[in-house]
């Protein structure tokens, strides 16, 4: 019988810790499978972040260093300047990248360091209890926000990937979802696409990737990809900011 | 190889490149900008890297992501740039990675001043960020002593997976010395946990300080201690100076133990027997050299840049046997041998 879909190697055995419904096993199988597609698994080394995706290093199966919360983009541009022939990539969430990470995601991309960032974003703090983010939409219910977010009083949500894409050393700048399947696809494309422009050497390469939060949204798994579809996406427009110029 | 007057930062530098580091994460700040100065100059010349950071914060993760792939690599800094490095070097002591901090240290609190000072003993010593743990600290007292002591470092490090922190004050960063470079092996690691890639032959290498499960911390707490354990009984380094009539032992380190000698020489010309203990090593304080000290010493005397941190620990070698006295001056104010005299002979109730 022939094998249309296995496991990549990409990752390892170990359970997700993820809550149900949420999108990051989504979005660890696109990286996992696109490092694999590249044979790129023996060479490279990923950086886990804190966060929801904190125990990255348990999930990916290869090389991985732990950061301290927002520092991965720095521990990321030590480990690129001791191995520049390897591959580096960052996963982080938006508490992680958006907020305490902000001087580190954007001078990594202003030094135009050679490396790919998965950054998820689900508009909220996951793993400490659904805390408001930089990202959270205005009127978006978080614990610290239990009024919704008022934009008199902590501003408008951060869009990240139009902020980097001002940046030169940003070569490849991408937004992405993963609530449906075609979207799915375009995301792992997205993906791939960010490894390859590191691959040629030609700059800092970001995936933005729209994820959702049942748990802390206080919606169900299906619920919640609607919620990113009608909420999400019109704030945060799907789409590519940056790509080298002879691929355009 | 012959003498060379070299200022001390270019000085520490130097040695370290010596000492076959090749990896220099930095932020400016005074008063230690001659050392990422002549790193950008150096490194790049013996195929190393030298890249300024957007901040210190940054600076010690790239240091954690460079120690993490296996090879020598430093910072330096001065006292507030260090308190911003402080999370990174708790997650480099958890992570058990090999680096080298140096901190040429600059008045406090806060903005502080730029002038000497040694009012970081406390963030030096006691591990300045979260979390059990403690790290080598070398205090020279001279542009030769930093040199000798960042190979020292870097070995010290590597041997033991621990972040070691060269701590000198901005004199010793500013000043000019003759100095020799001896040449010496680096001592050879292996290092099977560094992260270069499984290559497909070894399981993935994974750099770490979060330990989830309450037990494995523990446990982990455990080993590093043991390892600190180890640190104290092998790593002690320390001077001692006519000890054996003193009436008064000194206890100082750094630039301030060369002033306490002057002070010394002028006692003894007025036949006022004092000695000197000088940790070369703050960590792991060198409690032994106190078991030196004769029946003939009446007190200790403490002399600080600082309004007095280090007589903590003498307090603790001492263990309540004798009187420790305290002198010291901050703020980038240097203390004179004659102000230490002058508190020696108040000590002995002779003024």
């Amino acid at each position: 019988m022939a094998v249309v879909f296995q496991k990549t190697k990409g990752l390892t055995d170990k359970p997700f810790s993820y809550c149900p419904g949420c999108t990051h096993g989504i979005i660890h199988r696109l990286v996992a499978e696109s490092l694999e597609e590249l044979g790129l698994l023996d060479e490279v080394i990923g950086v886990a972040p804190v966060g929801c995706s904190v125990f990255a290093y348990e999930f990916f199966n290869c090389d991985m260093h732990e950061a301290a919360h927002g520092r991965a983009p720095a521990v990321a541009t030590g480990i690129k300047r001791v191995y520049p022939d390897h591959p580096v990539f960052t996963y982080q969430g938006d508490g992680d990248l958006a907020s305490i990470g902000t001087a580190e995601i954007v001078h990594v991309a202003h030094r135009g360091e050679k490396i790919t960032t998965i950054f998820v974003n689900n508009a909220i703090y996951g793993m400490t209890g659904g805390q408001m983010a930089p990202t959270t939409l205005v009127g978006q219910k978080a614990t610290t926000a239990p009024y919704g977010r008022d934009a008199a009083h902590c501003g408008n949500p951060l869009r990240v990937s139009e902020m980097l894409a001002t940046i030169e050393g940003a070569v490849f700048v991408e937004r992405v979802a993963v609530n449906t399947p075609a979207n799915i696809r375009k995301a792992k494309k997205a993906i791939k696409k960010a490894f390859e422009v590191q691959l040629q050497g030609l700059g800092f390469g970001i995936v933005e990737v729209l994820s959702t939060c049942p748990t802390n949204w206080g919606l169900t798994p299906v619920e919640s990809l609607e919620w990113l579809e009608k909420n999400m996406i019109p704030y945060y427009p799907l789409g590519n900011f940056k790509s080298p110029k002879e691929e355009k | 190889m012959a003498k060379v007057l070299m200022k001390g930062n270019e000085a520490i530098g130097a040695a370290a490149i010596k000492a076959g580091c090749k990896y220099f994460f930095g932020y400016p700040i005074t008063p230690q900008n001659e050392i990422p100065e002549y790193m950008s100059r150096e490194l790049p010349k013996v195929g190393g890297v030298f890249l300024q950071a957007e901040s210190e914060v940054a600076a010690i993760n790239m240091v954690y992501g460079a120690a993490g792939c296996g090879v020598r690599v430093m910072t330096s800094s001065s006292s507030p740039g260090i308190a911003l490095k402080q999370e990174g070097i708790s997650y480099i002591a958890g992570a058990e990675l090999p680096c080298v901090i140096v901190n040429i240290s600059r008045g406090g609190p806060g903005l502080g001043s730029i002038q000497p000072a040694q009012s970081d003993y406390y963030q030096s010593t006691r591990g300045g960020g979260n979390g059990d743990y403690f790290h080598p600290v070398y205090a020279p007292a001279s542009i030769q002593e930093s040199v000798d002591l960042m190979q020292e470092a870097f070995d010290v490090a590597d041997r033991y997976r621990t972040p070691v922190m060269v701590l000198g004050d901005g004199m010793i960063g500013q000043m000019m010395e003759p100095v020799e470079f001896f040449e010496r092996e680096a001592e050879k690691t292996e290092k099977p946990w560094a992260t270069n890639g499984t290559k497909g032959k070894r399981k993935p290498n994974i750099i770490n300080s979060l330990f989830i499960d309450p037990q494995a911390l523990e446990d982990h707490n455990h080993r590093l201690e043991e390892k600190f354990e180890l640190m104290k009984k092998n790593e002690v380094r320390v001077e001692t100076f006519n000890l054996e009539d003193a009436e008064v032992v000194c206890v100082a380190y750094g630039t301030t133990a060369r002033i306490v000698k002057n002070a010394i020489e002028i006692c003894k010309n007025e036949g006022i027997q004092v000695g000197l203990i000088r940790p070369i090593t703050l960590w792991p304080f060198p409690e032994a050299a106190f078991e030196e000290v004769s029946d003939k010493t009446k007190a200790y005397l403490s002399v600080e840049m600082s309004m007095g941190q280090m007589i903590d620990d003498v307090k603790i070698a001492v263990a309540g046997e004798r009187p420790v006295e305290f002198y010291g001056r901050s703020g980038g104010m240097i203390p004179t041998p004659e102000g230490v005299v002058g508190k020696i002979k108040s000590i002995l109730g002779r003024e």
